[in-house]
């Protein structure tokens, strides 16, 4: 199939060439690709805006051996309210670059292309705290990748929480006897907090926002976990934590 | 593989950006081919350029001296400042020449996925200009793409307690383009920047 039809959201775009851009784009059914957008830098290009970071989009591509090129694009959803607003955008750029780390090329994954669209979604309708949208997503992501934290157990025995301890590397509160070297105390309000993010619709994810200091803890811990399972730094982290 | 002089020659060409082992060797051929003077001017200008070109204490433009040209023309507006993402938005910009004040140039644009934050900026020296000079209008003229408004936006907020005019370029339907083409964003922002006539 030389060309092919596809929808998928503009993760990043990188510059190639004189005028040329390579785009990866995270779609519903091909997993993530990266395709080479020919003349987009041009200002009378015909893709325009159409293959912005943070666009949903809707492809027609030609298969090439080793990047595919993109002959049509038409948006579906360019995300406008997200556009407008610093922090929106920091929030976004966080969810755009998570899922790029965790996303495989050419590997079929609808379920966190769906959690990309869900995310960018609750973030366009101006939520109250894009942070708290933002980590409500990555804590989805890791479940979807299979390192969902515990929050309320004990992660190595299971005893019931409230523990005091959290450790990255032992998968979320371990109680007192199980606690390892690289475990970090935390606050009871912190661990509360994630577990209800992590329970939270994305939609209303948004509509709460935490005391300063427990922010502080659970944004620690979070971003710690976070870097600790995907083995990547998420650079991003430092925009939206200011 | 060539011999010596050549095969050097043809090395340090490959490593300049967008120049491809194929191509190197061919600029390679053609300055070996080339009258002997023409070799020597292209060496003399790729040494003169790297030693004399600095970068404007004021404004961070290349330039020849401490301050650049349009910084040291009395000629020019120092009360509005044109803040671009690089050296050569400016050279585009001086080419429409419309902006009668003086640039400030960035050094980039907020990207945290190439690790650009809004430290690596020269957003201070910016905020310390506008500060100092009297400054009553500073246009925002970033790239019209996610990391240009983002970036407009964070410095846009920062000048905010300043009280100076601070407005962002214009985007819209190209000159020359069919209205059929554009994109919604495009679009979008051309409507809502419509104009009295």
């Amino acid at each position: 199939m030389p060309l092919y039809k596809e929808q998928g959201i503009v993760l990043r775009a990188i510059k190639l060439g004189e005028s040329d851009k390579i785009v990866s784009i995270l779609t519903q059914g091909s997993g993530k690709i990266r395709a080479v957008a020919k003349g987009i830098r041009r200002t009378n290009s015909k893709f325009g805006a159409r293959l912005e970071p943070l666009t949903h989009v809707s492809l027609l591509l030609y298969q090439g051996r080793n990047l595919d090129t993109v002959t049509q694009a038409e948006i579906i959803s360019p995300f406008r309210s997200i556009r407008a607003d610093f922090e929106l955008i920091a929030a976004a750029e966080t969810m755009l670059e998570a899922a790029d780390k965790v996303a495989e090329e050419h590997e079929r994954n609808v379920r966190l292309f769906l959690l990309l669209l869900s995310g960018l979604r609750a973030l366009d309708e101006r939520p109250l705290d894009p942070e708290a949208v933002a980590e409500s997503y990555l804590l989805k992501l890791l479940s979807l990748s299979g390192f969902h934290p515990s929050f309320s157990a004990c992660a190595v025995c299971g005893t019931p929480g409230p523990h005091e301890w959290f450790s990255a590397g032992q998968g979320g509160i371990v109680c007192q006897a199980d606690a390892e070297h690289d475990a970090g105390r935390v606050a009871e309000p912190a661990v509360r907090w994630l577990d209800g993010l992590a329970r939270a619709d994305l939609m209303a994810a948004g509509d709460m926002t935490p005391e300063l200091q427990t922010r502080r803890e659970a944004r620690a811990m979070l971003f710690g976990f976070v870097e600790y399972h995907l083995e990547r730094r998420i650079r991003s982290f430092a925009l939206l934590a200011r | 593989m060539f011999e010596g002089p050549i095969q050097d020659l043809i090395d340090e060409l490959s490593r300049l950006p967008g120049i491809g082992p194929k191509s190197a060797q061919r600029l390679a051929f053609y300055i070996v081919k080339a009258p002997a003077e023409d070799a020597r001017r292209l060496s003399e200008a790729l040494v003169a350029a790297k030693d004399k070109v600095r970068f404007c204490t004021e404004c961070f433009a290349v330039s020849e001296g401490d301050r650049c040209r349009i910084c040291r023309d009395p000629g020019r507006d120092p009360t509005v400042i044109c803040v671009v993402e690089e050296s050569k938005d400016q050279a585009a910009i001086e080419k429409a020449g419309v902006i009668k004040g003086r640039y400030h140039v960035l050094g980039g644009a907020i990207s945290p996925l190439e690790g650009i934050g809004p430290d690596d900026l020269r957003v201070q020296e910016l905020l310390d200009r506008v500060q100092r000079d009297g400054v009553q209008e500073v246009i925002l003229a970033t790239n019209p793409n996610l990391e240009g408004n983002a970036t407009a936006m964070f410095v846009a907020a920062l000048l905010r307690p300043s009280g100076v005019r601070v407005t962002r370029l214009a985007s819209g339907l190209p000159v020359g383009g069919d209205l059929e083409y554009a994109d919604e964003v495009t679009l979008g922002q051309a409507l809502e920047g419509r104009r009295e006539m």
